[in-house]
C-alpha cells in the first residue's frame, strides 16, 4: 500500500497528541460524525418546521410585517379541517399518490426482471430508459402541456395513431375525466425508471444459490417467481414505493406546471393549493397549520409503514 | 399648504440638480416582467445611460412567477429593484404598505403632467386611491384586451356568401359580442387549406390570472359591476346581477362551441401560438402581441386585423393590462431612479418606445397626427385604451384573484354548477376577503 | 452469472425481454426525442399544425437561448447587415441582438448550486451513515426515522419561514444559502443510502487495520471509504439530480444572483408567445451534464441503491 499523507501525519504526530486522537471513545467519533447531520437538519428543516407550528397559532401575513399579529388558537385548523375544498384536493392528491404508485411498481417491476435476463445490450437500454428522470420537473410539466396539445402536440396523434381515434376529439388536459390521468400519464413517464433501478438492484441481490437449490426441488418456473424472487424483492420495492410515495405526496412542480390545477380544482394537489395560500393570498398562519397538517399526516403514515417495511425486511 | 409643496417640490429640484452636478454614477436596477417589451426597453435605456452616466441593470421575471417573485421581494423590504415596473393591480398595496414613493411633488418639481397621458392609464396605474390625484407611477406600457383576426380568412368570397345567406350580414369586424361568437360558431370545424380551424382562442387559464382578464371582457359588457357605484364594496346585485351572470353564460357559451380542442389552461403565449399556427380565426389577447403578429411569417401583414372587444348589451368594455414605472421606498437610489423616469417620460422617448414595439401611455404620441396609420394595429389599440376597465387594484388584490380563476375556471371550463351559483359564491369569497382586512 | 447456468433465461426469454424492453425505451423516449427536435426547429415549425416530423433544422432556438433580441424598423435592420451567423438567423425575422441573454449565468449557477450541495450531501452523509452503522447510538431507529422526515415537509410548506431565517442570516439569493439548503434536503436520502451500504461492508477488515497500528479516522479513510465508493456513487447521481434539477426552492427564494436554470427555462419568451425552440434547446444542454455524469458512474448506480435491505 502506498504511503498516503494520512500516514505521514500519523508518524509525524507527537505520541501524546496522537494518543488523544486514538483515545476519542468511539462514543466520541460517533457523535462528531453525526453532529454536522443532525445540526444542518435541525437548523434548515426542524428549526422552519417549530416556526411553522408557531405561525399555524396566528393570524400572521408575510406581506403585512407591519400589521398587528394576533393569536386565534386553534381557528385555522377548524377552518381548514372544515373546509370542503380542502377535502377535494385531498383527495386529489390520494388519486395521484395511488395510481402512480401502482403504474411505477407494475411497470418499474416488470422491466427490472425483463432486464435482469440480460439480453445483449440490456446495460444500453437501461441508460436510454433512465433518462427521463433526469430532467427537470418544470421543464417536463411545461413541455408536456406542449406534447398534450390536441392540434400541435404529439400525444394525440400517437394515440391517434395506434387507436384509429380523431386526435383532436380529446384533450387530456382539458377534461375533467381526463385530467387525473395526464398527471398520471407524465409522472409515471418520469418516474418509472426510478422503481425500475431499485428492483433490479433487488433482483441482482438473490444468491444465484437459491435458484439453483429450487432447480434441484423441481419447482416451476411460476413457483420460483412467487417464492423466491417476490419476497426477495419486496423489501427494495417497498423502499421504492416509500421514496416516491413521501414525493409525490409533495408533488409540486410537476403539476404546476402542467395544468395549474385545472380544469376547475380537478387537479390542485395539496402542495399547489398550499403555495396559493402561503405565497399568493399570503394568508401565512392558515398556511401554516395546513402545512402542520400535511406533516403530521405524511409523517403518520410513513411511520406506520416503516414499521412494516422493517418487519419485512426481518423475514 | 401651497407653500410647503413648492417648498419641497425646489428643494427635490435642487437636490436632483446637485446631484447632476455631482455626476455620481449609480448602479440602477429595473424590474420587469421578461417579455418582447422588456427587451425593447433594455436597448431604448441605452440612451439614458449615455446621457446620464448611470448603469442600467434589468432583472426580468417570467409572466407565471412575475407577481410571486416581486410581491415577495416588496414584501420584504428587498433592495434588488430600484425601479419596478409592477402589475397595474399592485398599486394599491405598493401605495397602502409604503412599498412605492409617492411622485406628486417630483412631477411637480419637473413639470410631468398627468393630464398628458391618457386619461384611462393615470387611473389604471398610477393612482391610489383610484380616481384621487395621489400617484405612485408614471404609466409606462399601455396594454388592453383586444382581438385579432384573420384577415385573409374574411376576405374569402364563398366564405362571405355563404356567412351572407347564413346569419342575414357581412363578414366582417363583429361590432358586438353576439355576433362575434356568430363567426366563430362559422369557422368552427370549417376546412380551410386542408386543415381543419377553429373560431376563437380565448383565456381560459387556471394559475395565475388568465381566465379572469379573458372574462371579465365578456361581464363589464353584460353589466357587471364590482361594487356599488355609490357604497364602495356592496358587491351584491353588482358582481352576480342578472347581466353578469348573461356575460358569464356567454363566456362559457362561447368556449364550449367555438374554441380549439385543448384550450382549457391557455394565456397569452398559447393563444397566440393557436393563432400563428393558423388554428383560430379569432384570437383574444393583449394588445402587447400586435407588433409580433405583424412580423410573422405566416400569419402577419395583411393576413390579419385587429379590433376593440366588441360591445354588449350594457356597453363597451375592455379589460385593462399593461403597467406603470415606480421607485421602489427601499432603494438607495431614489434620486437617480427618478432621473430614469424624468428621461422616460420625455416625449421623444416616448416616441421611440412607440417605434421599437413599445406602447406609450403619453396623449401627444398616441394623438399625433399619423399615429393611427402608423401601424395596422395603432386604431384598434387606440379604440381599445379608450373603453378600459381594470380588475381591483386593492391590497388584498391576489386574493380577490384567487377566488375569481377558482369560481370561474369552474364554470366555465370544468362546467360545475351554474354561473348564477358562481356568482353568488364569488361574492361571498370576496366579501370573506375584505372583511379579513377590515374594510367590510 | 455464466450463460451456461442451469437457471440463467432461455435464448428465447431473452429474445422476449429485449424486444419488449427496447419497446418501452423507445416509447420512452418519444417525448423527448420530441424535445430535443423542437430545439432544432423554427419558431414557426415549432408550433406547426398538424406537427411536423419532417423539418428544415434551424439554429434559431440555440440562439434566441444565449441572446435577447429585440424587433427594429426596416430601415434599422437595412442600415445594420449582420456580422455574424447568429446575427443572420435573428436579423432575417427583422429582429437584432441587444446582448446575451441569462442562461450562461443560470447554468453556472446549477452547476455551482448543484455541484456544490452533491458534494456536501454525500461527505456529511457518509460520516452520518458511517456512524450510524457502527457505533451504538442511543435512539439510533428513531434518529433514522427523523431525518427521513426532514424530507417530508412540502418546500412551499417551509418556504415562508426558511426565506426569514435566511434574510436575517445574510443567505437569501445566495450560492451558499442554497446549497446549504438542498443538502440539508438531500441529507435523508444520502444516509439513508450509504447506511445500507456500509451495513455491508464486513466489520473484519477494519478491525484488521485496527490491529495494525490504524487509528479508528485512518481505519474509516483507508478501509471503509474506498469499500463504499460504489455506494458513495450512486448517492452522489441521486443527490445531483435532485438538485440539478429542484424548482419551488429555486423559484421561490432566488432571484437575480443565484437563480439556477430550471425555473427560467420553461418561461423562455419569444415574439409574443413562448420560445419553444428555445425552451426545448435551454431543457436538452440542461440535461447534458446529468447523463454525462450518470454515465461516468453508471456501473456504481445498480449496486449503490440497496437501501440496506440486503443482509448477506
Amino acid at each position: 500500500m502506498p504511503e498516503t499523507a494520512m500516514d505521514s501525519v500519523a508518524r509525524a504526530t507527537p505520541p501524546r497528541v496522537a494518543r488523544r486522537i486514538r483515545g476519542l471513545s468511539d462514543r466520541m467519533i460517533a457523535w462528531i460524525f453525526v453532529a454536522p447531520t443532525i445540526f444542518l437538519l435541525l437548523a434548515i428543516n426542524i428549526f422552519p418546521l417549530i416556526w411553522t407550528i408557531r405561525l399555524s397559532f396566528t393570524n400572521f401575513r408575510a406581506n403585512r410585517p407591519n400589521a398587528e399579529t394576533a393569536w386565534v388558537g386553534l381557528r385555522n385548523y377548524e377552518r381548514i379541517l372544515s373546509d370542503p375544498d380542502i377535502w377535494q384536493t385531498m383527495q386529489a392528491t390520494a388519486h395521484f399518490l395511488f395510481w402512480t404508485l401502482f403504474f411505477q411498481v407494475l411497470i418499474g417491476f416488470a422491466l427490472a426482471w425483463l432486464i435482469n435476463a440480460k439480453f445483449r445490450g440490456s446495460n444500453f437500454w437501461t441508460t436510454i430508459i433512465v433518462l427521463p428522470m433526469m430532467l427537470s420537473p418544470a421543464v417536463v410539466g411545461n413541455f408536456w402541456t406542449f406534447l398534450y396539445q390536441p392540434q400541435i402536440g404529439l400525444f394525440n396523434y400517437v394515440v391517434a395513431f395506434f387507436s384509429g381515434a380523431d386526435p383532436t376529439g380529446f384533450t387530456m388536459i382539458g377534461e375533467v375525466a381526463l385530467a387525473p390521468w395526464a398527471i398520471v400519464i407524465v409522472d409515471t413517464w418520469m418516474w418509472t425508471p426510478f422503481v425500475m433501478l431499485i428492483c433490479l438492484a433487488g433482483l441482482r441481490s438473490i444468491p444465484e444459490s437459491i435458484y439453483e437449490a429450487a432447480e434441484c426441488d423441481r419447482a416451476s418456473k411460476w413457483r420460483q417467481f412467487w417464492t423466491i424472487t417476490v419476497p426477495m424483492v419486496l423489501p427494495f420495492l417497498m423502499l421504492a414505493v416509500l421514496f416516491r410515495g413521501i414525493e409525490n405526496f409533495k408533488m409540486f412542480d410537476l403539476v404546476v406546471q402542467l395544468t395549474g390545477g385545472g380544469p376547475g380544482s380537478t387537479t390542485e394537489l395539496t402542495s399547489i393549493n398550499l403555495k396559493r395560500e402561503a405565497f399568493e393570498k399570503w394568508r401565512t398562519g392558515y398556511a401554516s397549520a395546513y402545512a402542520v397538517i400535511l406533516f403530521v399526516t405524511v409523517f403518520g403514515l410513513a411511520s406506520i409503514y416503516v414499521k412494516a417495511l422493517n418487519k419485512v425486511k426481518e423475514r | 399648504m401651497k407653500k410647503t409643496h413648492l417648498l419641497a417640490a425646489s428643494l427635490i429640484a435642487a437636490a436632483s440638480g446637485l446631484a447632476a452636478e455631482d455626476a455620481y454614477a449609480a448602479n440602477l436596477t429595473l424590474c420587469w416582467a421578461a417579455w418582447d417589451p422588456a427587451n425593447a426597453l433594455v436597448e431604448l435605456s441605452k440612451d439614458f445611460e449615455a446621457q446620464s452616466g448611470h448603469k442600467m441593470n434589468f432583472e426580468f421575471v417570467p409572466w407565471p412567477n412575475f407577481a410571486d417573485r416581486m410581491l415577495n421581494e416588496l414584501n420584504s423590504g428587498g433592495k434588488l429593484c430600484d425601479l419596478m415596473i409592477g402589475d397595474s393591480q399592485w398599486i394599491g398595496l405598493g401605495a397602502e404598505a409604503g412599498h412605492y414613493v409617492k411622485m406628486n411633488d417630483f412631477f411637480e418639481a419637473n413639470a410631468i403632467s398627468m393630464d398628458d397621458f391618457i386619461p384611462a392609464t393615470v387611473t389604471g396605474y398610477a393612482e391610489w386611491p383610484k380616481g384621487t390625484p395621489n400617484y405612485w407611477a408614471l404609466p409606462a406600457y399601455a396594454d388592453v384586451v383586444g382581438w385579432t383576426y384573420r384577415k385573409d380568412w374574411f376576405a374569402r368570397p364563398e366564405l362571405q356568401a355563404e356567412y351572407k345567406e347564413k346569419y342575414g350580414r357581412d363578414l366582417d369586424v363583429p361590432a358586438t359580442l353576439a355576433e362575434l361568437k356568430d363567426i366563430a360558431e362559422f369557422f368552427q370545424g370549417r376546412e380551410i387549406d386542408g386543415k381543419t380551424v377553429y373560431g376563437a382562442a380565448i383565456y381560459t387559464e387556471r394559475g395565475s390570472e388568465g381566465i379572469t382578464m379573458g372574462v371579465t371582457n365578456a361581464l363589464y359588457n353584460y353589466g357587471f359591476l364590482y361594487e356599488n357605484p355609490e357604497k364602495p364594496y356592496d358587491m351584491e346585485g353588482f358582481v352576480n346581477s342578472s347581466g353578469a351572470v348573461e356575460g358569464l353564460e356567454f363566456y362559457k357559451a362561447l368556449y364550449d362551441c367555438c374554441t380549439p380542442p385543448g384550450s382549457s389552461d391557455w394565456y397569452m403565449s398559447e393563444t397566440i401560438d393557436a393563432f400563428k399556427s393558423g388554428q383560430a380565426a379569432l384570437q383574444m389577447n393583449f394588445a402587447f402581441i400586435w407588433p409580433g403578429v405583424n412580423a410573422d411569417p405566416n400569419v402577419g401583414g395583411d393576413r390579419s386585423g385587429y379590433f376593440p372587444n366588441p360591445a354588449g348589451p350594457a356597453g363597451q368594455f375592455a379589460q385593462l393590462g399593461g403597467q406603470g414605472i415606480s421607485v421602489v421606498s427601499y432603494s438607495s437610489n431614489q434620486d437617480a431612479a427618478l432621473e430614469y423616469i424624468k428621461w422616460f417620460a420625455q416625449p421623444e422617448v416616448q416616441q421611440r418606445w412607440w417605434d421599437m414595439g413599445g406602447a406609450p401611455a403619453l396623449k401627444s404620441v398616441v394623438e399625433a397626427p399619423g399615429f393611427a396609420d402608423s401601424q395596422p394595429y395603432a386604431q384598434a389599440f387606440l379604440d381599445s385604451m379608450a373603453i378600459v376597465k381594470d380588475f381591483w387594484a386593492e391590497p388584498t388584490y391576489a386574493e380577490l384573484l384567487l377566488a375569481m380563476q377558482n369560481r370561474v375556471h369552474r364554470y366555465v371550463i370544468a362546467g360545475e354548477g351554474t354561473a348564477q351559483e358562481a356568482l353568488d359564491a364569488l361574492v361571498g369569497d370576496w366579501t370573506e376577503v375584505f372583511e379579513d382586512d377590515g374594510k367590510l | 452469472m455464466s450463460g451456461a447456468s442451469v437457471t440463467g433465461p432461455s435464448r428465447r426469454l431473452k429474445w422476449a425481454a429485449g424486444i419488449l424492453v427496447v419497446g418501452y425505451a423507445l416509447i420512452t423516449l418519444m417525448p423527448l426525442l420530441w424535445i430535443m427536435a423542437t430545439g432544432f426547429k423554427t419558431s414557426p415549425d415549432s408550433i406547426a399544425y398538424p406537427p411536423k416530423v419532417i423539418f428544415a433544422p434551424s439554429l434559431e432556438g440555440y440562439v434566441n437561448l444565449f441572446t435577447t433580441q429585440t424587433r427594429q424598423t426596416a430601415d434599422y435592420l437595412a442600415a445594420n447587415p449582420p456580422q455574424t451567423w447568429y446575427e443572420k438567423i435573428v436579423h432575417d425575422r427583422g429582429m437584432v441582438i441587444t446582448g446575451t441573454s441569462r442562461f450562461g449565468e443560470r447554468f453556472m449557477n446549477s452547476v455551482i448550486i448543484g455541484f456544490g450541495s452533491t458534494f456536501l450531501s454525500v461527505v456529511l452523509g457518509t460520516l452520518a451513515a458511517y456512524a450510524f452503522s457502527r457505533y451504538r447510538i442511543p435512539l439510533k431507529d428513531d434518529l433514522m426515522f427523523f431525518i427521513l422526515s426532514t424530507r417530508m415537509m412540502p418546500p412551499v410548506a417551509v418556504a415562508i419561514p426558511i426565506f426569514l431565517m435566511f434574510r436575517n442570516l445574510g443567505l437569501s439569493d445566495t450560492h451558499a444559502g442554497m446549497i446549504l439548503l438542498y443538502t440539508a434536503v438531500n441529507l435523508s436520502l444520502a444516509v439513508w443510502l450509504l447506511k445500507g451500504f456500509i451495513d455491508e461492508i464486513p466489520r473484519e477488515y477494519e478491525e484488521a487495520a485496527l490491529i495494525d497500528g490504524y487509528t479508528r479516522f485512518q481505519a474509516f479513510t483507508k478501509v471503509v471509504l474506498p469499500q463504499a465508493a460504489t455506494g458513495i456513487a450512486s448517492t452522489a447521481i441521486f443527490c445531483l439530480i435532485f438538485a440539478w434539477n429542484e424548482y419551488a426552492f429555486a423559484v421561490l427564494l432566488t432571484s437575480g444572483t443565484a437563480q439556477t436554470a430550471p425555473p427560467f427555462i420553461p418561461t423562455i419568451i419569444g415574439v409574443g408567445g413562448r420560445d419553444w425552440p428555445a425552451v426545448a434547446a435551454g431543457a436538452t444542454i440542461f440535461l447534458v451534464p446529468v447523463v454525462v455524469f450518470t454515465v461516468l458512474l453508471r456501473k456504481h448506480l445498480l449496486r449503490g441503491i440497496t437501501f440496506g435491505a440486503v443482509r448477506k
